[in-house]
């Protein structure tokens, strides 16, 4: 890659981090918190940003950013107070600032007229905030008068100008230079000598040494500036040039620029230095001053630098050593945490990941084969082969536990974009909302946290726009206005749970179930309860043209998005409370790639369940099972009767109806239909499999998640119980019976 | 042998830049990423040149001017600062600490390589 491309690269990287910074650091400030650090810290990041587009010319993004940063300047120095009405404005600019990196990124555009306001809000915020945002052109104005007179800006030391020389092209002008140089020159580590060195590439240069200021031996201070120097340089390149080598020092000496005028009467002076030798002399000595007493000189010299500094006069190694002391002291928490974060982390192209847990993929299955090839051998179990064959199991095992930690991210990446969303929502629904997150550094695989952020953008904008109430609606009710939508990840039993929650009104069950009545989603003299009301809503076509707004209605229902959750290998379920709000549960596996399955044996094929969705296993006897209907059957279980899906029917494997007696039964839980009995012919044991996407490689079937490859080296289809239970209860839907009703026992 | 140049930057990018260009002008190249990093490197290391930022967390660019010149090795070794416009406000204060020159940026490689040549001995 171009060298520039890759730091381009690199600074959209770090653009994404210091926006994140941004955010949080503005966030900490909306919250009443943080100090001026905080406030350094965000203003740097604004900063930042803006150095880096300016190097890479990207100009929208920098005009924008400077205007920010310039805000946040006025509220650095103490000029504008962070209060809340404030850093609300920052932000939406920081939401503008994004949009406007990843439009440099060529990813999206920037709403020019949003982004303008802003910069309108922005400036009236420095102009002390008596400007109305819509006045930005008369603001404008404004604000330049003010900058001039409040900064000092208006006495610009050096303005360049550009010098048109009408002179004959036969000469060249020639220009007169009186330097003198002061103490405070040589204090900032410029030098004389490279001063000349520099004229002299700019033109012939004739340089005179004016060494009458050198005091007696005696009176010689070693760090004082005694010589001046006349020159007269011969250029076609104007004073502005010439000006330009002296533009660091030009504060620190006495200078004159005179002449330009060509065929000017040169006078050779006498004692002059010819610079090719870039032999200047040191100002500190005088050559000729110190042929008698070099030795006394220098001793003087040590005297004197003592003298000028006290106090580090000490050695120079503990100083060395003193120095970082200090600083390390400034913000010792800030460092530890900055600095550890910095030197402990590597950056690693995901492809290299992707292909290691792939091979990491082929060893596990690879290593099922080994094993069963050894169990056929007939090998005794105590065998050193098996014994060592276990190890193996073991060892692998952990490389893909370890593998896998390495694509697992917080899912701060993904909560760090939701209050953005809130604040917008709320704005558009005239709503006050609060976001809290929690748990946001719990790990998850890439993959899921990639493909998390759909999903949980409609839960939220669910959430806040029909899950809270109005301002005045809450207050009414006696809540605060300000609604909470909580935010919240945690890890349990092997997979990650994600909560939304608000404390809105809950779910309004009658009109749930008057909806899905009018959709024709359930029969009309069907008993629900309430958590069978509440998952109505995640119904395919439930989502009506009575709930459209411009927030949540974007043609995408709830059942999209437990479709995309499905599509992870998660599962959304709702509890709801009147009155109190409701919460939305997502609960995805930690990684798509290896799935710990039960392999079951069904009309001669071998099939996967997953693990997790097994309660029980169970052998039905004859009486447990009671036909229901043509093609239905339910199987008691203890207190309660199950829906019994016979798989190898569902799936097509056997014509006929399979022999309940001699199978054996999956006691499943499923997000959706409550608990359902999977009845197969026999289990074969418990494994870990490799995923192998069935949709990638041939195309998506119903009632199939996806596909494995087994030890024996044939491939097994994996079970997606959720749809297994719904197929069967379409079945059972034509034959009129109510959907996932709960039957009481009879007997 | 080639000159050394420390560069203080709190933004990868920038120190990426810094890097790239002052490697091909045949720099070699010493990064910290703030003030009090850039102290620390100078402990170790020894610099030719220092370009240095302003704006940097734990320790700006002024009290890291300071702090180098307050090390006997280096009272006479160039600093040029990094300031994004002409700001004269920071630019005084950054001279008033000790600094050589600035660059203003966003530089481009020539005029970068020009200000540290024009302060390199």
């Amino acid at each position: 890659m171009d060298p520039l491309e890759a730091i381009k690269a690199t600074f959209f990287q770090e653009c994404d981090e210091l926006l994140a910074d941004l955010e949080s650091g503005l966030l900490e400030l909306e919250g009443g918190g943080g100090d001026i650090e905080t406030v350094n810290a965000v203003f740097r990041a604004v900063h930042s940003v803006k150095g880096g587009a300016g190097a890479f010319g990207l100009e929208p993004l920098v005009r924008f950013a400077h205007v920010f940063e310039t805000t946040l300047d006025d509220m650095r120095s103490g000029k504008l107070a962070t209060e809340p009405a404030a850093v609300k404005v920052m932000l939406r600019a920081a939401d503008i600032l994004a949009d406007h990196v990843s439009a440099a990124r060529g990813q999206g555009v920037v709403d020019e007229a949003g982004s303008l306001r802003l910069v309108a809000e922005l400036k009236a915020l420095c102009g002390g905030g008596a400007a109305a945002p819509g006045a930005a052109d008369d603001d404008d104005v404004v604000m330049v008068d003010s900058e001039v007179e409040d900064d000092g800006f208006g006495d610009f030391d050096f303005t360049p100008v550009l010098v048109e020389i009408e002179a004959p092209a036969a000469t060249t002008p020639t220009w007169r230079i009186g330097f003198k140089p002061s103490r405070a020159m040589y204090a900032k580590a410029n030098e004389t000598a490279l001063l000349l060195r520099e004229l002299d590439r700019i033109g012939v240069c004739q340089v005179t040494l004016n060494a009458d200021g050198l005091p007696d031996f005696d009176a010689l201070d070693p760090e004082e500036s005694y010589f001046a120097w006349d020159i007269e340089v011969e250029t076609d390149q104007g004073e502005a040039a010439i000006r330009e080598v002296f533009e660091f020092v030009e504060d620190d000496c006495e200078i004159s620029v005179t002449g330009g005028v060509a065929d000017a009467p040169v006078e050779a002076p006498a004692p002059s230095i010819d610079l090719e030798l870039t032999t200047a002399p040191p100002p500190e000595a005088e050559p000729e001053a110190v042929d008698g007493d070099v030795m006394a000189l220098l001793e003087r010299a040590k005297a004197a630098a003592a003298e000028l500094q006290p106090a580090p006069s000490a050695s120079a190694a503990p100083r060395a050593a003193a120095a970082p002391a200090p600083a390390a002291g400034l913000h010792p928490a800030d460092s530890a945490d900055a600095k550890a974060a910095a030197g402990t982390t590597i950056r690693v192209d995901l492809e290299r990941v992707d292909r290691l847990i792939d091979l990491v993929g082929e060893l596990v299955i690879n290593q099922a084969m080994l094993t069963q090839r050894v169990g056929e051998s007939g090998l005794a179990r105590s065998s050193t082969v098996s014994v060592g064959l276990e190890d193996l199991e073991h060892l692998t095992r952990e490389i893909q536990d370890s593998v896998m930690a390495i694509r697992a991210q917080p899912v701060k990446s993904v909560f760090q974009r939701m209050p953005r969303l809130v604040r917008e929502v709320a704005a558009m629904t005239e709503k006050q909302v609060r976001l809290t997150t929690e748990g946001e550094n719990t790990e998850v695989d890439k993959t899921v946290i990639e493909r998390l952020s759909d999903p949980l953008i409609h839960m939220i904008r669910n959430a806040i726009d029909h899950g809270l109430e109005k301002p005045h609606v809450r207050l009414a009710a006696g809540k605060p206005a300000e609604g909470v939508v909580k935010l919240c990840a945690l890890h349990r039993s092997g997979r990650i749970v994600i909560e939304v929650s608000d404390d809105g009104a809950g779910i309004n069950r009658e009109r749930v179930k008057q909806i899905a009545l009018d959709k024709g989603l359930i029969a009309p003299d069907a008993t629900l309860t309430d958590e069978e009301t509440d998952n109505l809503i995640f119904l395919p076509g439930f989502s009506t043209a009575a709930t459209v707004s411009d927030i949540s209605g974007r043609g995408v229902g709830m059942d999209v998005v437990r479709r995309q959750v499905q599509a992870l290998g998660g599962r959304i379920s709702i509890t709801s409370n009147p009155g109190k709000g409701s919460t939305f549960s997502l609960s995805l596996p930690l990684t798509l790639a290896v799935l710990d399955g039960m392999v079951v044996g069904v009309s001669g094929h071998t099939l996967v369940t997953p693990l997790t969705a097994i309660i029980e296993t169970l052998q039905p006897k004859a009486n447990d099972v009671r036909l229901l209907g043509p093609n239905g059957a339910v199987l008691a279980v203890r207190d309660a009767y199950v829906p019994l899906v016979d798989v190898g029917a569902v799936l097509g494997y056997n014509k006929g109806p399979t022999d309940w007696t001699t199978g054996v039964v999956l006691l499943v839980e499923s997000e959706v239909g409550g608990r359902a009995a999977l009845l197969v012919d026999a289990i074969q044991g418990q494994r870990q499999v490799v995923i192998k996407s069935l949709e990638a490689n041939y195309q998506r079937v119903e009632g199939i998640a996806a596909a494995t490859i087994l030890g024996d080296g044939r491939v097994a289809l994996i079970l997606d119980v959720d749809a297994l239970i719904d197929v069967r209860r379409k079945d059972a839907r034509r034959s009129a019976t109510p959907p996932a009703a709960r039957l009481p026992l009879a007997s | 042998m080639s000159k050394t140049v420390l560069t203080v930057d709190d933004s990868r990018t920038m120190r990426d830049m810094l890097m790239l260009t002052l490697k091909n002008a045949g720099y070699r190249v010493v990064q910290a990423v703030d003030g009090a990093h850039g102290l620390e490197v100078l402990a170790g290391e020894t610099a030719d040149i220092i370009i240095t930022d302003i704006n940097m967390p734990r320790l700006d660019g002024f009290g890291f001017i300071e702090g180098v010149r307050q090390d006997p090795r280096h009272r006479a070794t160039p600093i040029l600062v990094l300031t994004t416009e002409s700001d004269g406000e920071k630019k005084t204060r950054a001279r008033n600490a000790g600094a050589t020159g600035w660059i203003v940026k966003p530089f481009n490689p020539d005029k970068l390589v020009d200000a540290v040549r024009r302060v390199a001995a």
